[in-house]
């Protein structure tokens, strides 16, 4: 196997483009929490970029890419990237160093936990939150990941398609999001007083990183230059574009205002529901899945309101009900005339992928939820999940770590 | 001497100040306050998430004139801080005891 020098950089430009998603994802959240709390929060998504890479090189990457076990994990055979070299893998990528692969699979790795986060913003102990990223990345995402791009994995095997990770990474952080409001509880005070964004400039600026960071998140998934990559970059701007201005829309219809937090939220959404999608869908069904994934996602937080969880950050609402739907989008929308290598939907004549999309989410929620539910309850048994209330009080940059935001 | 205390709405501030320059005064101090009164706040919404929010933003403007200020002081700013619309605020008179001029000490009327 020879090392395609066009694929390679494609690769790992697309690597750096989703590193920077975290960063972007920082500022996305930081901006809807009070301002006491706007390090704490972006800490929470910075560090588990050192986190995770170390976990992910340690034992990580071979648990979910490592050779398989039963369809259910990786071997630790790959532990500390033993034998993960400067070749391509045969696989995984046939063109690109095994190395650009796995580090482009870190990426994911790291953003994915801290997009859970946001559900339980404002509250939650820093020390565990350590520990939580590394069992969380352990006993959920490794096996996920393995399940559905690992080979042998048992949703890959089934023949779900998942190009860039919405099962992965959205139905899970989603998921263990709804998992987390309920192990850690409501913030102080919530639906009592006003907590409203301290900053949407930086929610804003957070979203479009997060926007030009999907380029390679989706466009990367690909693993090679070309055709496959061009129709998942092309795409993945479409969905966006269409669900910011579905979500615009919808608030404007329903609360008189189009607000620029709706229309962030839209393009996050629209992100997210095109994930699992890219590669395997046209330009026209682009838009009918972005638009419909602003109006979801938008009617899908207000259940939040209604049912009395706080989830502080609407990760279930936009990632898990984003993420649900374009696992059920690709199901009807995937076309063997965009990708070969895919397969065809409910509407290009194929009714069973709908199915096999149906069966896996059901799987993934599932088995996130459970096991995530299981991961707090023992470190609120052990660590404790909640800073104190006075340290809620206060917020979490003074109590966590002894610094503040901002100082004029 | 009088202190004069109005509150107004920010957007008028500019006209207040130039009918009241135009009347020979030559000083003002203004703040910027929250408050409520009969012109309710606004709600906010975030997500779906309804805030009521309670304070409004206004302008608290203050003025010492002498006693035979007061009318015309008082005319302009009513006249320059109208809308005729709920919220446009209020104006407070009280006695002045003493008005001291750190530069030259100068007391009383002299001082303003």
């Amino acid at each position: 196997m020879k090392v395609d020098t066009g694929d390679t950089t494609w690769l790992l430009i697309s690597s750096a483009l989703v590193m920077l998603m975290t960063p972007g994802l920082a500022l996305f959240y930081g901006g809807m929490v009070r301002r006491k709390n706007v390090l704490g929060t972006i800490m929470q998504s910075f560090i588990a970029l050192s986190v995770i890479t170390v976990q992910w090189v340690l034992y990580g990457y071979s648990l979910a890419f490592g050779p398989d076990i039963g369809g259910i994990i990786g071997s630790l055979d790959w532990i500390g990237l033993r034998g993960v070299g400067l070749d391509p893998h045969p696989d995984y990528s046939p063109t690109v160093p095994h190395q650009a692969f796995m580090i482009f699979q870190m990426m994911f790795a790291v953003i994915t936990p801290a997009l859970i986060t946001g559900a339980f913003a404002e509250r939650f102990k820093f020390k565990t939150y350590l520990v939580f990223l590394i069992l969380w990345a352990t006993f959920v995402y490794d096996p996920l990941a393995h399940w559905v791009w690992g080979i042998g994995g048992w949703i890959k095997e089934l023949g779900a398609l998942d190009f860039a990770g919405g099962l992965v990474v959205h139905i899970s952080s989603g998921i263990a999001a709804l998992a987390a409001t309920f192990a850690v509880g409501k913030r102080k005070g919530y639906g009592e007083e006003p907590m409203p964004p301290h900053n949407l400039t930086m929610t804003l600026l957070g979203a479009a990183l997060l926007w030009f960071g999907w380029f390679g998140f989706n466009g990367g998934s690909a693993i090679a230059s070309g055709s496959v990559a061009t129709s998942a970059f092309v795409v993945t701007h479409i969905s966006t574009a269409s669900a910011a201005l579905s979500w615009m829309i919808a608030e404007w219809l329903h609360r008189g205002n189009p607000t620029v937090l709706g229309a962030a939220s839209g393009a996050v959404a629209g992100l997210v529901a095109i994930t699992p999608a890219s590669g395997f869908v046209g330009p026209l069904s682009a838009i009918l899945t972005g638009l419909a994934a602003g109006v979801l996602c938008y009617s899908a937080i207000h259940l939040k309101t209604k049912l009395g969880y706080d989830d502080s950050l609407d990760v279930v609402g936009v990632h898990g009900v984003g993420g649900t739907w374009g696992a059920l989008a690709t199901g009807l929308f995937a076309s063997k005339g965009i990708n070969p290598a895919g397969n065809n939907g409910l509407f290009f004549g194929n009714p069973s992928l709908l199915g096999i999309q149906a069966l896996t989410v059901l799987a993934a929620w599932i088995y996130t939820f459970v096991v995530t539910l299981i991961i707090l309850k023992v470190l609120d048994w052990t660590m404790g999940l909640r800073v104190s209330e006075e340290h809620e009080v206060n917020g979490l940059d003074l109590s966590q770590h002894g610094e503040v935001g901002y100082s004029f | 001497m009088k202190k004069i205390e109005a509150i107004v709405k920010p957007f008028k501030l500019d006209d207040v100040k130039n009918a009241l320059t135009k009347i020979g005064l030559q000083g003002m101090t203004i703040t910027e306050v929250k408050g409520f009164g009969r012109q309710k706040g606004h709600t906010e919404v975030y997500r779906g998430a309804e805030y009521q929010i309670d304070f409004i933003p206004k302008i608290k403007i203050d003025l010492i004139v002498s006693d035979e200020m007061v009318p015309q002081v008082v005319e302009a700013l009513q006249r320059a801080a109208k809308t005729g619309k709920i919220g446009d605020g209020k104006i407070f008179l009280s006695p002045v005891e003493e008005v001291i001029r750190i530069r030259t000490g100068e007391r009383g009327k002299d001082a303003i």
